[in-house]
């Protein structure tokens, strides 16, 4: 049996506080959409049943409901992926622009498919089901939350062999 | 909503609606058919399987019936072209990843999907694509899952979260990936999940006990009473084959409403356990031997009068079950008195008879099922209401999220699913220590009071509780299923009823059994017969019958090892009888080792018969199946019995004539839970010590699917996870203290005897008390309850 402060980081509970701040004490689930960002954020990229039940008790939610959320919404991974999230936009403008060949390069530098992670854990392939609003420079993709504009496949390249 | 009418026009007829009325109950109540999947009319309005679109002049777009209130003038389409064309639309799209599974599915025949896709959709679709597949899960022994069929409509989603109070299936992913589920591998565990099979408009929630046994044409319905609980909930029984495949509720808005609870809707298992009597037996060279009824009659018929004629009739006893038939309880309490003996009764968990006499004539609720949803405050002492009695548990929830403060004084924290007030557990001194302080915050008054409070203190919850009953307008105080086992059952009702009167609070009982309150009216019980006269004599109570040996007794449908706190005295003295005679519908090792004459009787659902509800309904009901084998109904047993022993007054030739008897005996009776104890209940003499001399006290109660005969033996509900096997709990810190780990393999040792158990961590159970319930496999005719236990690791 766990508790939520074992699973919860200190700085995770923090940030929840702090969101739990702009809602009415007794509407404490208006806070979890950021506190599921935040679990996610403490443990590499990804919710475990372990932590969105801690996040459940935290905002004295049922479990379930917890996990609607989480499964809801395409910014939460619900299964183990790797550390870098490598979004790729194939929506109608950066597909105009040549997103395929982005996707392709991607997938062949690192032997995977959209929606993997490589096997050492580091990049994740994350399908990205919407436009990202950043159409005016297409081709383009998000790389850990930052926005990499007019991408070719070189400063692809250069991008992800900087990443740790 | 407010009562003001309007008038509104559904397909050319004028209707009257109240405002603010959703137009579906309207038509709904006018008899006009509106097809639907997702409304129900006990669950809120979610409004998104669309099936429910009509036409409104006016408005631009079909609109659903579920979620439009009516507006005066309102003219309504419900089969114009607008109307059809959007049905008929709705119903493609459903169709679209529903499978065409129908020739397996255990919905068939039964399925609104089918219905109404017969009734209202189109006859092809242009949908050729693949249809997704859903994977299932196992949500345990009672509800078999094929969500592939799932057409999202969220009904069981929304009972589990507003009716059952226990939010367990939710919808996760979203679009075509959305699923209804638990998410994680985990079991439903709600008193009330099976309601949700009902609910399911498709096959995707269907019964598992009763799973590819049946189609639904094939068997025939026939309206019963629930024989559980004393909420008396109406149900039908579903026949095939010449036995029971399952139950479903029969909606009775003032019991249990649409629902069932999962004791009453799956126990009928029990009918087909293997250990069913099925013929007469006599013991004769120490075995029991089956003969014929007649042998079997004369056997009992000689043993009760060769007992009477050698040691009186006072060494005559008998005990009966409170789900046995009022018919039957009638007739076992006349036949004892007709041969001279007042040793009868049905209490068979009580310990605590002194004050008995003052006792109602019928401990009843004291107000209707349907009252305690409007209760302010309410006071529960003894009571797992939540498992003991699930459909008054829901009004209860219902008052409570409408700001009733309700609170509890139990031998261990309950889960319940609403907000408690106040839940004040310890063990059985404590207990009496907890009710007598909120009495004297009452301001009851009695010498009594201080010298058995000593140093306990009369605290701000005690006074919290007292407050809520007295500012409630209506409230009410409650005696419950474990109060009835405390060893001063006569000092908390005593204590009770004080808080009650002076909180002007309504007092009343849960009583235990689907028949509890008809045995008290029968007259199974030493000291009344029939409608509460008053017997000359004053009999043996249970708990003398079970703890000094007769020379012969008679046993109804109870099983004493399993149900008498004091298990293991109560087996012994049962195998120390020397005669004992068992009608019984099912055969345990128990009474194999003491019966001496066996007698086969029909169980719930074959015979015919009366339950009276905690609300003094009386409710018939008929037998639907044959007993099996030889069994017969307890009533025409008792009926031949009392004609072979040659009493007067057993010509019955049917249940109807032995209830008109009872009724005519009962007739003036009115019911009044008013006690007035005299000074001598309050006496400075409480049973209870709360002394373990530094061991472990073994508390527990008598769990809700161990209660009776019949679900004992129901397997699937065994399974459950509410049943939990062979488990001793312990609070955390004892556990840590005995240095024992969660899920341990213990010896349990009371009385002389062992019993292996696994231990595990529950911090509802109060420190210094190991929670070891009654009526299991594992502990039958073993130790007592309120009695030290040790726990030792093996
Ligand atoms: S499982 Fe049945 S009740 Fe639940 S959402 Fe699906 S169709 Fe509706
Ligand atoms: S389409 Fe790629 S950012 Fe909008
Ligand atoms: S019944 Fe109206 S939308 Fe489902």
């Amino acid at each position: 049996m766990s508790t939520t402060e074992s699973v919860l980081n200190a700085h995770s509970r923090e940030e929840i506080d702090e969101w739990l701040t702009r809602y009415p004490p007794d509407q404490k689930q208006s806070a979890v959409l950021a506190a599921l960002r935040a679990a996610q954020h403490q443990n590499d990229g990804f919710l475990t049943v372990e932590l969105m039940d801690a996040v459940a008790d935290y905002l004295d939610m049922t479990k379930i409901a917890v996990y609607e959320v989480a499964s809801f919404y395409s910014m939460y991974e619900t299964k183990p992926v790797g550390r870098h999230c490598v979004a790729i936009c194939t929506n109608i403008s950066c597909m105009l622009m040549g997103s395929d060949t982005i996707v392709q390069h991607v997938e062949k530098k690192y032997g995977i498919k959209l929606g993997e992670s490589t096997p050492d854990n580091k990049i994740y392939l994350k399908v990205e089901e919407e436009c990202l609003a950043g159409c005016d420079g297409g081709p383009m993709m998000q790389v850990d939350h930052v926005y990499h504009m007019k991408l070719t496949p070189e400063k692809v390249d250069q991008i992800l062999d900087e990443l740790e | 909503m407010t009562d003001e009418l309007i008038n509104i026009t559904v397909d050319g007829q004028k209707l009257q609606a109240r405002k603010g009325q959703m137009l579906i109950e309207v038509t709904d109540a006018a008899g006009i058919e509106i097809p639907r999947f997702c409304y129900h009319k006990k669950l809120s309005v979610a409004a998104n399987c669309r099936m429910c679109l009509i036409e409104i002049e006016k408005a631009p777009k079909p609109m659903p019936a579920c979620a439009t209130p009516v507006a005066p003038d309102m003219i309504v389409h419900t089969r114009s072209e607008l109307a059809t064309g959007a049905q008929q639309g709705t119903m493609e799209f459903l169709l679209i990843n529903h499978p065409l599974d129908c020739p397996i599915c255990d919905q068939g025949g039964e399925c609104e999907l089918q219905d109404v896709a017969m009734g209202y959709g189109g006859s092809s679709s242009d949908y050729v694509e693949t249809k997704r597949v859903v994977m299932d899960k196992n949500i345990g022994p009672l509800i078999s899952t094929e969500l592939t069929r799932c057409i999202h409509c969220t009904r069981c989603v929304r009972f589990g979260e507003e009716i059952a109070g226990m939010r367990e299936l939710g919808a996760t992913g979203r679009g075509e990936n959305m699923r209804i589920g638990t998410y994680i591998e985990k079991s439903v565990d709600s008193e009330l999940s099976g309601n949700v099979i009902d609910l399911c408009p498709v096959g995707a929630l269907t019964a598992k006990p009763s799973r590819f046994s049946a189609r639904s044409w094939e068997l025939t319905q026939h309206a019963s009473v629930a024989p559980h609980d004393s909420v008396g909930s109406n149900l039908f029984l579903h026949v095939g084959n010449g036995s029971v495949v399952r139950a479903v509720p029969r909606e009775n808005e003032s019991l249990n409403q649409t629902w069932l609870s999962d004791r009453d809707r799956f126990s009928y298992e029990g009918l087909n356990s293997a250990d069913r009597a099925t013929q007469p037996m006599v013991r004769s060279n120490g075995e029991l031997q089956p003969v014929s009824w007649e042998v079997a009659l004369k056997a009992v018929a000689d043993t009760v009068q060769n007992t009477v004629k050698q040691h009186g009739a006072a060494q005559l006893g008998a005990l009966i079950s409170a789900s046995a038939t009022l018919e039957e309880q009638h007739l076992l309490q006349k036949l004892m008195r007709a041969v001279g003996s007042n040793n009868i009764d049905h209490r068979i968990s009580q310990l605590d008879f002194s004050d008995q006499q003052h006792a109602p004539v019928m401990p009843w609720l004291g107000q209707a099922i349907a009252d305690l949803e409007s209760v302010d405050a309410a006071l529960l002492v003894g009571s797992n209401i939540r498992k003991e009695q699930p459909l008054a548990a829901l009004r209860l929830r219902k008052a409570a999220g409408n700001g009733a403060k309700v609170s509890f004084v139990n031998s261990r924290v309950y889960d319940m699913n609403f907000d408690c007030q106040a839940h004040l557990a310890g063990g059985q001194r404590e207990q009496l220590l907890h009710v007598a302080a909120i009495a004297v915050a009452a301001g009851v008054e009695h010498s009594c009071l201080r010298d058995l409070l000593g140093s306990f203190e009369v605290g701000d919850q005690h006074r919290a509780i007292v407050k809520s009953l007295s500012d409630g307008e209506t409230a009410t105080v409650l005696l419950g299923n474990s109060a009835v086992m405390h060893a001063d059952y006569a000092m908390l009702r005593a204590l009770a009823s004080g808080i009650a009167q002076r909180t002007g609070a309504v007092f009343g009982y849960l009583p235990e059994g689907g028949n509890t309150a008809g045995a008290w009216l029968a007259g199974c019980v030493p000291h009344r017969g029939t409608a509460g006269v008053t017997s000359e004599a004053i009999g043996l109570n249970a708990a003398e019958m079970l703890s000094d040996p007769l020379k012969c007794m008679v046993l109804m449908g109870t099983e004493p090892g399993f149900e008498h706190p004091r298990s293991a005295l109560a087996q012994r003295t049962l195998k120390a009888v020397e005669n004992s005679i068992v009608i019984t519908s099912h055969v345990s090792q128990m009474m194999l080792d003491h019966a001496t004459i066996v007698l086969p009787a029909a169980a719930y659902a074959e015979t015919a018969g009366t339950f009276v509800n905690a609300s003094g309904s009386w409710q018939m009901f008929n037998g639907v199946v044959a007993p099996p084998g030889d069994a017969r109904p307890g009533w025409k047993i008792l009926r031949v019995l009392g004609n072979q022993l040659d009493v007067d007054g057993f010509d019955y030739q049917s249940v109807e004539d032995i209830r008109t008897e009872l009724k005519g005996l009962c007739r003036e009776l009115e019911l009044d839970n008013r006690y007035e104890p005299d000074g001598a209940m309050l006496a400075d003499r409480a049973n209870s010590t709360g002394d373990a001399n530094g061991e472990l006290m073994r508390s527990g109660d008598l769990p809700a699917l161990r209660a009776d005969m019949l679900v004992r033996r129901a397997k699937s509900l065994q399974r459950s996870s509410d049943a939990q096997p062979g488990v001793i709990s312990l609070n955390s810190s004892d556990l840590s203290r005995l240095g024992i780990e969660h899920d341990a393999v213990v010896n349990v040792e009371q009385d002389g005897a062992t019993v292996v158990l696994k231990a595990k961590a529950d911090d509802g159970v109060p420190i210094g008390l190991a929670w070891l319930p009654l009526g299991g496999q594992d502990v039958a005719g073993f130790g007592a309850l309120d009695q030290p236990l040790r726990v030792t690791g093996s």
